[in-house]
Order: C-alpha cells, then sequence, then structure tokens
C-alpha cells in the first residue's frame, strides 16, 4: 500500500481536478481540520493496550462496563418539571408509565437562585422553566406515590443544591426510607455556573466549599447519591466548542478534587461517586470522541496524578443530554432528526444515562406528546438498532480515534493554561472562560450568517411549516405556591426552625460542614429562601464582571 | 445627524442565559452602534434607569425563562413613566408566537426568535430607530 501522501497527490487529486470538493468547511465543529482520508498512518504511537484496553478496564476509553449495554441499556432519564409540584409529580407518574426508567427534576428559576415563590425577585418567574420548591413540603408533593428506593432521581440545582439534596432525603427518610438505599444524583456543579450558566449565588470560594460538604458528608450518609454531576452541558450551550467542553469540564471535576483533597479527604471515599453530565450535538464522531476522550483523561488523571487506588474512582460515569441550542425554532419537527442522531453519538460514545430533548424546545417547554416522542427516540435506538449488540463499536476506526487523541491533546493544552492563570477559581475571576465561550459562540454565529455553515431550515431550505401546539404554565401556579408557603410558616415548630437556621448560620461561620444543619433545616420544614437568605449573609453574593 | 445609534442590551430577572444577549450586542456594536450591556439580573427599573441615564434610541431585552410578560410590561410601563416613551423596545429569546399581539399592544417592537440572523436585527434596529426619529 502507497503511503497515505502519496495516494493524496495522486488518486485524490486526480480526483478532485474531475469534480473539485465542495465549497464547504472540512472541519469539525470544534474546528479540528478533517482530512479526506484516514489511515493507520494517523495513528502513528497509538498503542491499543494502552489508550484503549478493553471495555470496563483502564482507561476505559471503550466504556466502564465490560458488558456495557449487553447486560443493562442505559438509564433513559427525561429532564422534566413545571409549574407546581402537582403538575410536575403528575407529569414524573406519565413518563414512568410511558417507559422511562429514572426521573430528572428541573426546577424553576427562584428555586435555583435561592428564592421562595413569595419573594420579589421571583414574580414573573414561579414554575416557568421548572418547579416551584420552597420547602420540604413541596418536595413532599413531588414525590408523592413515588418509591425513592426503587426509582433514582437526579435534581439539577447547583447554588442551593445542598438546601435542596436535604429535602430530598427528609422526605425519604419521613416516609421510612433507609438511606443508604436511596440513589440519585444532585447537580451541584457551581464552577460551571460560574463559567457558562451562571445561576451563582455566593462567591467562588464559599460556593466551592459548600460542594465540598456534600463530598464530605455523601459517602457516610447517603451512599447510593452522586452527589456531583460535573457539567460540560451548560458550557457548550452557552457556546463553547466540544473541545472547550470537555476541557472546561475536566478542568472543573480536577479541581474539586483537589479541594476535597485539602480538606483531607480520602481520594478513594469520594472519587467513585463523582458523576459527568456532557451534552451531544450535531457533529457525529466528535461528540463520540469526546465521550472516549474524556474517560481516558479522567482515568488517568484519576490513576496517575492523584493516586487513587479503587478503579471506581477512576471510571468517568456520565449522564447526556441531546443539545438544546442545536433546536431550531423553525421547522420544528426537523429537530426530531437532530435529537436521534445526537442520541446515537451519545450511545455511541457509552453514555450511562440519557435525556433527549422534545422538538418543541426552542419554542417553550415541551409538551407531554413531544417528551413522549423524545423517550421512544432513545427507545427506537435501544431496541431496533442493533447498535447496543456489542461495546464501543466504532474502536479502530482511523478516524474516530485520531479525533479521540486529538480532543484530548487540545483538553491538555487547556489544562496547562488554566493551570498558569493560577487554577480554575482564578481564571473564573480573571474573564478566561467567559471570553473563550464567548468567542467560540461568536465564531459559530458568523459562519450560520455568511451560510459558511448551513442549518437545515435556518439560512437554507427555508419553508412555512405548519405551527406546533406548545406547552404553556397556568398562571395560578403562583397563588397555590404562596398559599402553601404562607401554610408552612404558619404551621411548622417556629421554635424548631429557628433553631436550625440558627445552626446553620453557626456551621457556616465556623467553617464546620453545612449538612447536617441543612438536613436539620429540610426537617423543620425551613423555607429554602430563609436558609439561602443566612448563608447570603455569611458568605455575601457575587457579581460577575460584565464582558460582552 | 451622524450621532451613533446607542443600544442598551438588557438581561432581565433571574434568567443567565447571556448567549444571545452578548453574540447581539457584539453584533450591534460591530455594525458602529454604541452599545451598553447590563450583565445579569436586572430589575425593570435597573434597566429603565440605565436606559434614561445613558440616553439610549433602544432597548433590547433578553428572555429565555418564560417570564417576557412581565419584564417587557414593567419596563415599556417604565420608560413611559420617565418620559422615554421614545426609546424603542425589543428583544429575542423564547416567546411563543400566542404572546405576540400583547406584547405589540404594549408598544414593544420587534421579538427576535432562535435562528435569527444579527443583520436581520442589525437592519431592524437602524430603520426602527430612524423611524422613531423622524416622526419626533
Amino acid at each position: 500500500m502507497k503511503p497515505k501522501s502519496r495516494w493524496l497527490a495522486e488518486e485524490y487529486a486526480e480526483a478532485t481536478r474531475a469534480l473539485p470538493e465542495r465549497d464547504v468547511p472540512f472541519e469539525t465543529l470544534s474546528g479540528i481540520p478533517v482530512e479526506p482520508v484516514y489511515t493507520h498512518e494517523d495513528l502513528e504511537g497509538f498503542d491499543p493496550e494502552r489508550d484503549l484496553g478493553y471495555p470496563g478496564s483502564f482507561p476505559y476509553t471503550r466504556g466502564v462496563r465490560a458488558s456495557m449495554y449487553r447486560g443493562r441499556l442505559w438509564t433513559m432519564r427525561m429532564f422534566a418539571g413545571f409549574g407546581t409540584a402537582e403538575q410536575t409529580n403528575e407529569r414524573f407518574k406519565k413518563l414512568l408509565a410511558a417507559g422511562q426508567t429514572g426521573l430528572s427534576t428541573a426546577f424553576d428559576l427562584p428555586t435555583l437562585m435561592g428564592y421562595d415563590s413569595d419573594h420579589p425577585m421571583a414574580l414573573g418567574e414561579v414554575g416557568k422553566c421548572g418547579v416551584a420548591v420552597s420547602s420540604l413540603a413541596d418536595m413532599e408533593v413531588l414525590f408523592d406515590g413515588i418509591d425513592p428506593e426503587r426509582v433514582t432521581t437526579s435534581m439539577t440545582i447547583n447554588s442551593p443544591a445542598n438546601a435542596i439534596w436535604a429535602m430530598y432525603l427528609a422526605m425519604a427518610e419521613r416516609r421510612g426510607a433507609d438511606l443508604s438505599k436511596v440513589g440519585g444524583t444532585i447537580q451541584n456543579d457551581i464552577l460551571k455556573e460560574f463559567i457558562a450558566q451562571k445561576e451563582y449565588i455566593f462567591p467562588p470560594e464559599p460556593s466551592v466549599r459548600l460542594v465540598i460538604d456534600t463530598f464530605e458528608w455523601g459517602p457516610k450518609h447517603a451512599p447510593r447519591f452522586n452527589f456531583v454531576s460535573v457539567s460540560g452541558y451548560h458550557i457548550r450551550e452557552a457556546g463553547a466548542t466540544a473541545a472547550q467542553e470537555l476541557a472546561f469540564t475536566l478542568a472543573d471535576g480536577i479541581h474539586y478534587v483537589r479541594k476535597a483533597l485539602e480538606r483531607g479527604l480520602d481520594i478513594d471515599e469520594f472519587a467513585p461517586r463523582i458523576s459527568f453530565f456532557f451534552n451531544v450535538h450535531n457533529d457525529f464522531f466528535e461528540e463520540i470522541a469526546k465521550f472516549r476522550a474524556a474517560r481516558r483523561i479522567w482515568a488517568r488523571q484519576m490513576r496517575d496524578v492523584f493516586g487513587a487506588k479503587d478503579p471506581r474512582s477512576w471510571m468517568l460515569r456520565t449522564h447526556a443530554q441531546t443539545a438544546g441550542v442545536s433546536l431550531t425554532a423553525q421547522q420544528p419537527l426537523v429537530n426530531v432528526a437532530r435529537v436521534a442522531i445526537q442520541a446515537l453519538a451519545a450511545v455511541l460514545g457509552g453514555t450511562q444515562s440519557l435525556h433527549t430533548d422534545s422538538f418543541d424546545e426552542a419554542l417553550a417547554l415541551p409538551t407531554e406528546e413531544a417528551a413522549t416522542l423524545a423517550l421512544r427516540t432513545q427507545q427506537v435506538i435501544a431496541h431496533e438498532t442493533g447498535v447496543t449488540n456489542t461495546v464501543d463499536p466504532l474502536a479502530g476506526s482511523y478516524y474516530l480515534e485520531s479525533l479521540t487523541n486529538e480532543m484530548e491533546r487540545r483538553a491538555l493544552e487547556y489544562f496547562e493554561r488554566i493551570d498558569e492563570l493560577g487554577g480554575v477559581e482564578a481564571a473564573i475571576e480573571e474573564g478566561f472562560f467567559a471570553r473563550e465561550i464567548g468567542d467560540a459562540s461568536w465564531k459559530y454565529q458568523r459562519e450560520v450568517d455568511e451560510k459558511r455553515r448551513i442549518v437545515v431550515g435556518v439560512n437554507e431550505y427555508v419553508q412555512e411549516f405548519p405551527e406546533v401546539p406548545i406547552q404553556l404554565v397556568d398562571p395560578s401556579v403562583v397563588e397555590v405556591q404562596k398559599e402553601r408557603l404562607a401554610r408552612v410558616r404558619r404551621e411548622r415548630d417556629q421554635a424548631k426552625a429557628q433553631a436550625a437556621l440558627a445552626e446553620l448560620e453557626a456551621a457556616a461561620k465556623e467553617g464546620r460542614n453545612t449538612m447536617p444543619a441543612f438536613m436539620a433545616c429540610a426537617h423543620a420544614y425551613c423555607t429554602l429562601g430563609e436558609q439561602m437568605d443566612v448563608l447570603r449573609k455569611v458568605f455575601g453574593v457575587y457579581q460577575e464582571p460584565v464582558l460582552i | 445627524m451622524d450621532r451613533k445609534i446607542r443600544v442598551l442590551i438588557a438581561k432581565p430577572g433571574l434568567d443567565g442565559h447571556d448567549r444571545g444577549a452578548k453574540v447581539i450586542a457584539r453584533a450591534l456594536r460591530d455594525a458602529g452602534m454604541e452599545v451598553v450591556y447590563t450583565g445579569l439580573r436586572q430589575t425593570a427599573e435597573m434597566i429603565v434607569s440605565a436606559a434614561v441615564q445613558e440616553d439610549v434610541d433602544a432597548v433590547g431585552l433578553s428572555v429565555l425563562s418564560g417570564a417576557h410578560m412581565h419584564y417587557f410590561r414593567q419596563v415599556v410601563e417604565g420608560l413611559r413613566q420617565k418620559g422615554a416613551d421614545d426609546v424603542l423596545v425589543f428583544g429575542g429569546g423564547i416567546v411563543p408566537d400566542q404572546d405576540l399581539p400583547e406584547l405589540e399592544s404594549l408598544g414593544v417592537g420587534r421579538i427576535f426568535g432562535p435562528g435569527t440572523s444579527t443583520e436581520e436585527v442589525v437592519a431592524y434596529v437602524r430603520e426602527a430607530v430612524a423611524q422613531r426619529a423622524a416622526q419626533r
């Protein structure tokens, strides 16, 4: 076989003389140049034993379990939440009845920002982009009739994560559940909030401390819970490329590990419960490469840099969600195709759980029909396509393996730059991530505006499409919420509530672990706003530098 | 004549999704306008007072959280109370079609949804601001 360079100079050149290449950028969404063909020459120095191994063994490039989907399919976990706890509870039950295997809770913005539903800052936002949870009373309604020992629940909550987690666990305890059997995930990744989604309350340092409180408390008290889901999803949605998403997310994970070690925690006690959450976008192979590179980088960091001994500490387990930002409001049904292809990439990338977006999400929250169709998309992949029959079927592809190597290389390069800036917290305060992401999203927008990138139905193949029905949120939600909140404040044991809040303040001030105090607050029906106000007083609030 | 168009881009409320706001701010600036970006978590009062203080021709609100009706109404009314109802209020984000007639009746200009090209927004702001200036 002739060398690739000769083939390119001869056969390929001849072919493109006869029929020139199309005038489009041959590069991935991250801007990695893509060659006409890949051969063994692109994998020089590649050692399958060192770089791939078998599935379920170091460095886990091929997946964290030996049998992967032959043993158990990924968890089909649809993110849901809107209106009142009653309405979301009803949606949860319908999703479970439709064959979903885990729950995932979306909270409304006041809850995410630590305000009760009746706070002035909550006006107009209660129940709009998630469910309102202001106290244990709401949590009890939200999970009514759902067994916390049987169904694992993921909660997308960050700055107030400790308080919301405590409410969930308190709810489970009151139902007589054994906390050692209650599983799920709290997102609890504050670093990506500073980097991308901006739902922070306190400054970075005390915010990270609250996260590390869960690292310390979780393994002893709720060992089946993932107390953090280190998230690239939001970084990507904010405009980052796949390579940036990979790099920044793993840098965040490493930052938490360092902070936990600084507190004197044993790596093999907390690391097995660190989980991840990645976006899965349109560039099919790049996305698959991203998942594979993520596992390899994490395994090497954990074993070789941090000295973790337990293989469970080396494994990067992840949730994935199709890219909301890739959905178009134009011709919304076309999104069904995008979501299916993205979901397939997540599965070929070896995800542990998956949310598929509904086709109407560029318009509003999903309707029940749209959410069911998105779930069915996963079921088609799982049961009809055959991709689950063998583990990591794309391993050994010259293209995919070179892309995996390239993603890893770019991530390590970013690690160095972040370290030079003094670490993740320093880089946040310096505006590094905001600039990187802002530039990437600007570049992408220019490409779409200038039609160098085609988005079907948006800048090409434009056509009127029939309107689709959308989900509306009943404005009476806020009244139901306010009424329940007033009742909670009126009927609870006031002395117990005040004592719990005082203890939370003391723990925060004295640098003790705050989780026991959050548990006491939850059981005493302290509201979320009350608890966050205590911490606002102790920690102060953060305001980011304004950059365009 | 020849005064640069001044635009305030604002993120009202609790929503932290600022990708669109920043891209639009950058596009308007590149098109030669003077752009002030408020940053996050602005109340309607803060936005109105920034608009008056900066003497802007247009205010662009970016809302993806579903709280758009509340904030557009408050900003439009606030501007009116300050005698600044000649300021163009337009917006972008996730706004369902059925809310558009009510926003229009409030006097809100165009609302740009996902997939809008930045050229379209730039052209609109230029034209709508010129139209308002001619009416004055």
